[in-house]
């Protein structure tokens, strides 16, 4: 479903990514690891359609549409999730207002009729269940005083709510205490369907212990530099990253592949 | 308009008849600039109330006065007539001002690094010194305001106070503005002028003293220049005689990185008007604007900032306090300009003020001017009183109600005086706040 | 974004910009005692109505345009105006009776406007007068309102049908030499709405008036008197629409408010006229006079405002709180988009004891539009434990407008509590983005954060009317971004 190709992207000028590969299938569930200043949320926004994001080669390619040229709304109403790493704050706006928006900006996109107000607080309150999130978070602005934990549930509700088919995690569990962990992984693992693709961005390898990844990629200096399975994690965990930088560290062995 | 006529022309009279013997009359471009000035004085006049400026503050009592120049005649003032307002540590240069003149005697300018300038301006404009004629009027400039333009043509004496790039002027130089008892019906034109150069450092002290009950005009010009990096910090203190008129203003103009720090302490005085304005035209400038203002009695006190953004990334605070008492007025005009380019600026201005009786008014405005989107600006202004609950917490913890209010009154100013960084001075203002307390028991209305 | 796509919905323009071409009776153009005789006759009006117009006349004519404004405009010809323009049907003798009487026309025209007149289409529970140029074409739910003694009519009418009300009270909150504007006003209004609720008795539904500015050439000066007496309740709110025209056209209006004793009104307004096309030719100007007075104690008035359109606005809906514990407030949501200026706030005059006041003023900016806040809190020296709060936002769009506070404060009294706030806000690239990502198009995310932004005052609009003007706001700010 997604295609990214010889993805070289840069900001103000500096390259960033130098030439990303990877194939994201239905269902699939992959995760991109690598150092800070890897190009992890580089990807994520290019992907997401982020302003001052310059794709200089390459291309992308979603259900065989160029990904690329969509403005990020329409990609959203395409299916496509941005989980973000520092969500943002709109005063005024109600939680629940946004979703509301953004439930009936994606449905009219494909083509169905609007919810009403009634089906839609019910359908936002079952998924509510599913981030263990506070009621009340709903008719406060969109996350306006809300500590970390809350906004990163938020982020996670909004998904459940939108129901993406390619849903991408920029770095949802960092800074997170361990049942905010736990709400993260559970809401990726109920909505894994068979269908619905995740791309997973994270710094260490605690969500993965809980989210089992179809493939993992490690990113560095732009491009990616090892693939593996679900193993690789544990191996990195090992190893750490210094081996990328060819200090003479071990390189993690087992079950590495080159794409 | 024709109610000015005649104070002009009084200001007309006085310049012709002093021309020849104002300092620096013998130099071609300190006479040019004294007549150009004077020029624009008659044509602007006297603000009169419907000037939006002067909304608040008449300024009928000084213009119906005809105030004469300082007459040169000895003061009979002595060094320990001066002692209790100076301040030893940390050392010092003093520069001490009589009448409005320097006095030479009373004065004492320490050690100085190479390059760097601390002249009385007298001396300067008579030297028809180059590095002055540079900075002399470009900040302060005599086309926007009246009293700009008075001070200029007029100015008798003041500093000249120059510090290239690199050097720093370790001590803080203290200028003392005295007026004596022989000073009454007399206006002085004091005019400063503190130029720091790339990376320089000034901090200045300028103290506004009367020793007697004379009646009296102080129109005191400021001009500061900080270039790249440079940073002034000005301690202004105003004790004016009671009966005494005080306007002033200070103009800043600032470079890349700069920083200056005015702190505007305004105690006594009976008609009281500060201008405090900088400029930051360049990238990454800091600005800080500190007052306090006293009033009790029937004093009025009225002070006017203006902060103008003129380039990205500079960040400008101010905070001024005031409290009245008595039929005092106090007024706060403060501006904040975002011009156009001026993206990514960060401004927060606050004004305070405190009423503490009947018959005592006060009139804030704090304004804002914005033409740029990416600005981070605020400012809020508030009126009140001690807060009750603090009042009754610490008499539940054994004070009076008097020692409980002027505790809180103490700790309302506090703020700003903490902010002085020069220990002497932060003493003296203490002494000064605990002295302007209500002293009795008996004086809750 | 997609710029081109914005340039199209920004030139869809202003949708109640269209002209009804009907046959009217106007005066000539220009102004003199005996175009205001005629207006007073064709409005026949008793005697003492005609002497009050003459002397403010009088008054204005040693009075000069005030230029005080944080606005730039030419000044105005006021012997180039049309000070009286109605309908032919309304002139005279036969003018309509009943709504089945009114030139199908003009129902047509509110119907378009979204205000069906026929009491069986409106909206539930809102009543409304019409006024169209110089004259109100119709009035609904008069009779169901006259029930419990609510006088709901046009100003005209009101002069023939309670003289001695319009007598009592006009003038008595902005005399008629109160200000340039005002004066005018007073010399030459043609009409506008009256509404007297008697003592005890709350205003069962919401009261309106739709003001529609036809003609060429033509001022619209209308007056409006409110008065809740003793304990009673009212809710009014006022709507205005114009053609499109590249002249500028005049409207200075004045609306009188008094609350008696435990009284209440609430007075919001929906502000749409023409705001002048994109590169400033053209709109209204809107120079307006309201104030309302706090008269008795425990009464309460409260000023709610949504200005979207006009080329330049200058206007400061007041309280004046006499009344020992008396409440006024201002929630005002100001627009300047193109080259709009909006000069506009509120002066609260705090006099009664233990008076409260509560300003909040939302400025939005965008491309060339220039806003300001012009605000006065005074509290005088008996107002014993005055309190205000004021809060004034600004939110800019662009480099190219602006965005102006000018709060003015002057406290007497050592009891009162004063506080302003201002504090300037952006719709920023983070927030754009994020809400892209939900799906949400660049119009209705730049829609959504200034509602957002312009939350506080909405919410304090009636209900039927909040959904409308959060709508307006999205139309009047559309192509702003790009």
């Amino acid at each position: 479903m997604l295609s990214i190709s010889n993805l070289h992207v840069g900001v103000d000028e500096t390259p960033i990514l130098s030439g990303i590969d990877l194939e994201v299938g239905p269902g699939e569930v992959h995760a991109i690891m690598g150092p800070n200043g890897s190009g992890k949320s580089t990807l994520a926004g290019a992907l997401a359609g982020r302003e001052g994001y310059e794709t200089t080669e390459g291309s992308v390619t979603y259900d065989g549409e160029d990904l690329l040229a969509m403005a990020p709304e329409e990609r959203a109403a395409r299916g496509l999730f941005l989980a973000f790493q520092y969500p943002v704050e709109i005063p005024g706006v109600s939680n629940i207002y946004l979703l509301k928006s953004a439930v009936n900006a994606v449905r009219k996109h494909r083509g169905e009729e609007e919810l009403d107000a009634m089906d839609l607080v019910s359908f936002i309150r079952d998924k509510m269940r599913l981030t263990g999130m506070d009621d009340q978070l709903l008719y406060r602005s969109v996350n306006e005083d809300f500590s970390g934990g809350e906004k990163k549930r938020n982020e996670m509700l909004q998904m459940a709510v939108l129901e993406p088919r390619l849903a991408i995690l920029d770095e949802t569990d960092s800074g997170l205490d361990i049942d905010a962990l736990r709400t993260v992984a559970d809401a990726v693992n109920q909505l894994r369907d068979g269908n619905r693709s995740f791309i997973l961005i994270t710094h260490y390898q605690r969500l993965l212990d809980y989210v089992v990844p179809d493939q993992v990629h490690v990113l560095y200096d732009g491009k990616i530099a090892k693939s593996g399975d679900a193993n690789l994690p544990k191996e990195l965990e090992r190893t750490g990253y210094a081996w990328l930088t060819g200090s003479g560290e071990a390189e993690p062995e087992s079950a590495a592949q080159e794409q | 308009m024709a109610e000015t006529t005649e104070p002009v022309s009084h200001y007309q009279q006085l310049y012709h008849d002093a021309e020849s013997t104002l300092p620096g009359a013998g130099i071609d471009w300190v006479a040019e600039r004294r007549r150009a000035a004077m020029a624009r004085f008659a044509a602007l006049g006297f603000p009169g109330a419907r000037n939006e400026e002067w909304k608040y503050t008449s300024l009928r009592p000084i213009e119906k006065r005809d105030f004469a120049l300082p007459k040169r005649a000895g003061h009979g003032l002595g060094a320990p007539d001066l002692a209790p307002y100076l301040f030893d540590e940390p050392a010092t240069h003093r520069l001490v001002f009589v009448d409005g003149a320097f006095d030479a005697d009373l004065s004492r300018i320490g050690q100085l690094p190479e390059g760097v300038t601390v002249q009385p301006l007298s001396t300067a404009l008579e030297a028809g010194m180059e590095s002055l004629a540079g900075h002399l009027g470009r900040y302060a400039d005599p086309e926007g305001t009246p009293f700009v333009a008075l001070n200029t043509a007029l100015m008798s004496d003041g500093v000249f106070l120059h510090v290239p790039a690199g050097s720093t002027l370790e001590w803080p130089v203290h200028l003392l503005f005295v007026a004596s008892e022989a000073i009454d019906g007399i206006g002085v034109h004091y005019r400063n002028v503190f130029v720091a150069g790339e990376g320089a450092r000034i901090t200045a002290i300028e103290s506004f003293l009367g020793l007697g009950e004379a009646t009296y005009w102080t129109n005191a010009v400021t001009e500061a220049s900080a270039a790249q990096g440079a940073e002034i910090e000005v301690y202004k203190l105003q004790e004016e005689a009671p009966s005494a008129y005080h306007l002033a203003t200070f103009e800043g103009y600032q470079g890349a990185d700069s920083s200056v720090t005015h702190h505007n302490i305004s105690l006594d005085g009976r008609l009281v008007r500060n201008d405090v304005n900088t400029a930051l035209d360049a990238e990454g400038a800091y600005v800080s604007l500190n007052g306090l203002y006293l009033g009790d009695v029937r004093q009025h006190v009225d002070n006017h900032t203006r902060i103008e953004h003129l380039q990205p990334g500079c960040v400008s605070r101010e905070l001024y306090k005031g409290i009245l008492d008595g039929r005092s007025r106090g007024v706060f005009n403060g501006k904040v300009v975002v011009q156009p380019q001026a993206q990514q600026t960060d401004s927060d201005q606050q004004n305070r003020n405190l009423l503490l009786s009947r018959g005592a008014e006060v009139d804030p405005k704090p304004e804002l001017e914005i033409f740029a989107d990416d600005v981070s600006a605020t400012h809020g202004a508030t009126v009140g009183q001690l807060d009750e609950d603090a009042l009754f917490f610490l008499r539940s913890r054994g004070l009076s109600q008097h020692q409980a209010r002027n505790l809180l009154i103490f700790g309302f100013a506090n703020e700003i005086i903490e902010a002085v960084k020069i220990e002497p001075i932060r003493a003296r203002l203490e002494d000064r706040l605990v002295q302007r307390l209500p002293q009795s028991e008996t004086e809750e209305d | 974004m997609a710029s081109s796509q914005l340039e199209e919905v920004l030139n869809k323009g202003y949708e109640p910009g269209f002209y009804t071409d009907i046959e009217a009776d106007a005066v000539p153009p220009g102004l003199n005692e005996d175009i205001i005789r005629m207006i007073s006759e064709k409005k026949e009006e008793p005697e003492f109505m005609l002497e009050w117009r003459l002397k403010a006349y009088r008054q204005w004519k040693e009075m000069t345009e005030p230029r005080w404004a944080n606005i730039r405009h030419p000044y105005i010809d006021f012997q180039d105006i049309v000070y009286y323009s109605a309908p032919k049907s309304f002139s005279d003798e036969d003018r309509p009776e009943s709504l089945d009487e009114v030139d199908p026309k003009l129902l047509e025209t509110y119907e378009k406007l979204g205000i069906p007149l026929e009491e069986q289409k409106a909206l539930a529970g809102v009543a409304v007068d019409a006024v169209f140029d110089s004259v109100s074409v119709a009035t609904t739910y008069k009779e169901k309102l006259a029930e419990q003694g609510i006088i709901f009519c046009s100003f005209s009418e009101a002069v023939h049908e309670c003289p001695e009300l319009v007598e009592k009270y006009l003038g008595t909150v902005v005399p008629p030499g109160d200000n340039f504007f005002a004066s005018l006003n007073s010399a030459v209004f043609s009409d506008g709405s009256f509404v007297y609720v008697p003592k005890g008795v709350k205003c069962p539904m919401e009261l309106s008036t739709y003001f529609r500015i036809n003609a060429a050439d033509t001022g619209q000066f209308e007056r409006t008197l409110i008065i809740a007496d003793e304990g009673a309740q009212v809710s009014y709110l006022e709507g205005c629409t114009a053609p499109a025209r590249s002249e500028n056209q005049l409207h200075a209006a004045v609306v009188e408010l008094v609350a008696e004793e435990g009284a209440e009104i609430r007075y919001s307004t929906v502000q749409n006229w023409y705001p002048g096309d994109e590169d400033g030719r053209g709109g209204i100007y809107n120079l307006v006079t309201k104030r309302g007075e706090c008269r008795g104690n425990d009464s309460k008035i409260s000023w709610t405002q949504v200005e979207t359109g006009s080329a330049i606005t200058m206007k400061y809906p007041s309280v004046v709180l006499r009344g020992d514990r008396s409440v006024g407030e201002f929630y005002s949501v100001a627009v300047t988009n193109n080259y709009q200026q909006a000069d506009t706030g509120t002066k609260m005059t705090h006099l009664g004891r233990d008076t409260k006041s509560t300003i909040i003023s939302k400025g939005v900016s965008a491309r060339y539009g220039q806003n300001s806040y012009r605000g006065l809190v005074q509290v005088g020296k008996n107002a014993e434990n005055a309190r205000n709060y004021t809060q004034c936002d600004s939110m800019l769009m662009g480099d190219t407008c602006g965005a102006h506070t000018f709060p003015y404060i002057e406290a007497k009294n050592p009891t009162a509590q004063l506080e302003h706030e201002a504090s300037t806000a952006k719709i920023g690239e983070d927030q754009l983005f994020y809400l892209a990502q939900r799906g949400i198009n660049p119009e209705d995310a730049v829609s959504m954060i200034v509602s957002g932004f312009c939350k506080e005052v909405f919410q304090e609009l009636p209900m039927e009317f909040a959904v409308e003007a959060q709508n307006l706001l999205g139309v009047s700010l559309e192509g702003s971004v790009g």
